[in-house]
């Protein structure tokens, strides 16, 4: 009895938390554009200006450019949770939280939640855009479920990392910088062209670093196609940044509260 | 638990950041319901006392318990009991002050959040501020918050971190007329101050903390014949006048400075003495440019307190 109400308690924190993340984030126009309405405006632009020009075979590009829309959109969502984090540790309030008797997991648990529930969110919508300008998936219901807990295992771990930043950082500014680094890779990935047609370091670097096997992952997915050995491969890769980040942010966690 | 009148004990407590020792061996008792103040400069280790008492540090060797509860054994029943305002006001700027408010209870699991919301709102002059986002709030009133956030609970210990520090005169009063009421109300209040007439108009204990040492302890009174005499310092038109009023106050202790043509002399503080040689100075027809009173400030204290102590230890 004692630990069910103790869960209970840590829930019912946790929602508590989440409910005030909830809130900066739609009080902040700037995360409402940048995570997005930038996103839209990029599958805007891939999809009328540059995806006439880029070979994708047999795929309507519009179907091929979705999945690496959808990363984008959690890359520069994630980057809010490290900042909204970043200013609770260096703002007070987290000294605040952790001298009251609450449990102390929903402390960063409710920005943990918060992330995933607003880029679930985020990327429904990003969806729902993209089906009114033309895509259309192919994948069933067993895909979709797929497709879902890729997408959720990718938010997890990419959460984790803005944790650890948000943890580290001394200041706003370089809370959020890691997330220019994952845009980066979004870039020299095959998210927004096949990697076929990039010149030979670029395309080894491109075809070997996480983003690619999770977005073709997704990618097959959608489109109901064998996904093959990059499911494998996406799933370790976002397993391992889980945990190593995960341990690292628990880490500094503890030596900035002990 | 006994039933005790010690609010916070704390017990030869030691603290090093890295080989930086910044508490040594401090000590000290806190009766219920009475307020207390560490006084000390920046760096002098105020913060990390509270941030130990509030269990969001841990210490290296030592002891200290708040409401009779271990701060490393028994970290959730301390914090149960107390209530933390931070040194910068831990408030959430883009929620409402309601809001902020509202969480806090929530997290607490208060019954009757609303009504304790409104109740505190009302008694913080925050009421018609009260569903604006906190961002729009002044310095004074986000203080004011904070301390209602920590009142909700009503924990039976509070922590204040400098609680006027960057607060207008204004704001000061209001926050000092604040803390005398938590304090009539049974809360046991220890707030940290680099303001020497902040300690002496709050607080019935005031420690001085130095370097990491408690260097005095005792009431206001009591620290006050510890500290240099109060002077009055005169301003005169030229050196003669200068040496004339010297000579005229040779009763007093005075020093004079030739460069700035000023004499300061040592009184007792009292508005007799003050008269006295302003009287004598009119009488004799000597011109005085400007006069001031000077206060011991908390420079003073230190190093009229931390002067003794050598003394008292060369003796031995």
């Amino acid at each position: 009895m004692k630990i069910f109400s103790k869960i209970k308690r840590n829930f019912s924190d946790a929602a508590v938390m989440s409910g005030r993340m909830m809130r900066h984030i739609f009080r902040s126009i700037d995360t409402l554009i940048t995570v997005i309405a930038m996103p839209i405006m990029m599958m805007l632009l891939f999809v009328y200006v540059f995806g006439g020009s880029i070979s994708t075979g047999s795929v309507d590009y519009i179907n091929y450019v979705v999945p690496g829309i959808v990363l984008f959109c959690i890359a520069s969502g994630v980057a809010y949770t490290a900042l909204r984090l970043n200013n609770d540790v260096t703002k007070g309030i987290f000294e605040r939280f952790h001298s009251m008797p609450i449990s102390k997991s929903s402390i960063l648990g409710g920005h943990v939640l918060t992330s995933v529930v607003f880029n679930a969110f985020s990327t429904v919508l990003i969806l729902l855009f993209a089906v009114v300008i033309g895509f259309r998936p192919a994948a069933g219901f067993p895909g979709w479920l797929l497709v879902t807990g890729i997408l959720l295992l990718f938010t997890f771990s990419m959460t984790w990392i803005a944790v650890l930043f948000g943890l580290m950082a001394n200041s706003y500014e370089g809370a959020g910088v890691f997330s220019y680094i994952l845009l980066l890779l979004l870039f020299i990935s095959s998210a927004f062209a096949p990697t076929g047609s990039m010149p030979g370091i670029v395309r080894t670097f491109a075809e070997n670093q996480p983003m690619t096997p999770i977005i073709e992952t997704v990618r097959s997915l959608m489109l109901n196609e064998p996904a093959g050995n990059n499911a494998l491969t996406a799933v370790l890769w976002c397993a391992g940044i889980l945990i190593v980040s995960y341990t690292a942010a628990m880490l500094i966690y503890k030596r900035r509260t002990a | 638990m006994e039933q005790t009148n010690t609010a916070i004990s704390v017990n030869s407590l030691e603290k090093s950041y890295k080989n930086l020792k910044v508490l040594k061996k401090i000590s000290f008792t806190i009766q219920k319901g009475s307020i207390f103040a560490l006084l000390g400069a920046n760096g002098a280790g105020k913060t990390t006392t509270i941030k130990i008492l509030t269990t969001l540090l841990k210490p290296d060797k030592g002891s200290a318990a708040v409401c009779g509860y271990d701060v490393l054994r028994q970290p959730d029943k301390v914090r149960s009991n107390i209530s933390l305002t931070g040194q910068f006001a831990a408030v959430d700027v883009i929620l409402t002050g309601r809001e902020n408010l509202r969480m806090i209870g929530k997290l607490r699991h208060l019954p009757e959040v609303n009504k304790r919301c409104d109740e505190l709102l009302e008694r913080f002059a925050l009421k018609e501020a009260a569903d604006r986002r906190v961002a729009t709030y002044s310095g004074g009133m986000c203080r004011r918050l904070d301390l209602a956030m920590s009142l909700l609970g009503n924990p039976p210990v509070i922590f204040l971190d400098e609680p006027t520090t960057g607060l207008d005169p204004q704001g000061r009063m209001a926050m000092w007329k604040i803390i005398k009421g938590l304090a009539r109300s049974g809360v046991t209040v220890f707030l940290t101050t680099q303001y020497l007439e902040e300690a002496d108009q709050l607080a019935d204990q005031i420690a001085i903390l130095s370097e990491g040492k408690i260097v005095a302890e005792g009431t206001a009174a009591e620290l006050k014949k510890l500290l240099p005499h109060v002077h009055i310092e005169l301003n005169f038109h030229d050196e003669n006048d200068l040496q004339m009023a010297k000579d005229l106050l040779s009763e007093y202790n005075t020093s004079l400075n030739k460069e700035n043509l000023t004499l300061s002399v040592a009184t007792d503080g009292s508005i007799k003495q003050m008269a006295d040689i302003l009287n004598q100075l009119e009488n004799a027809g000597i011109q005085v440019a400007e006069f001031a009173q000077k206060l011991p400030t908390l420079e003073d204290a230190y190093l009229t307190i931390i002067g003794e102590n050598q003394k008292n230890e060369d003796v031995k």
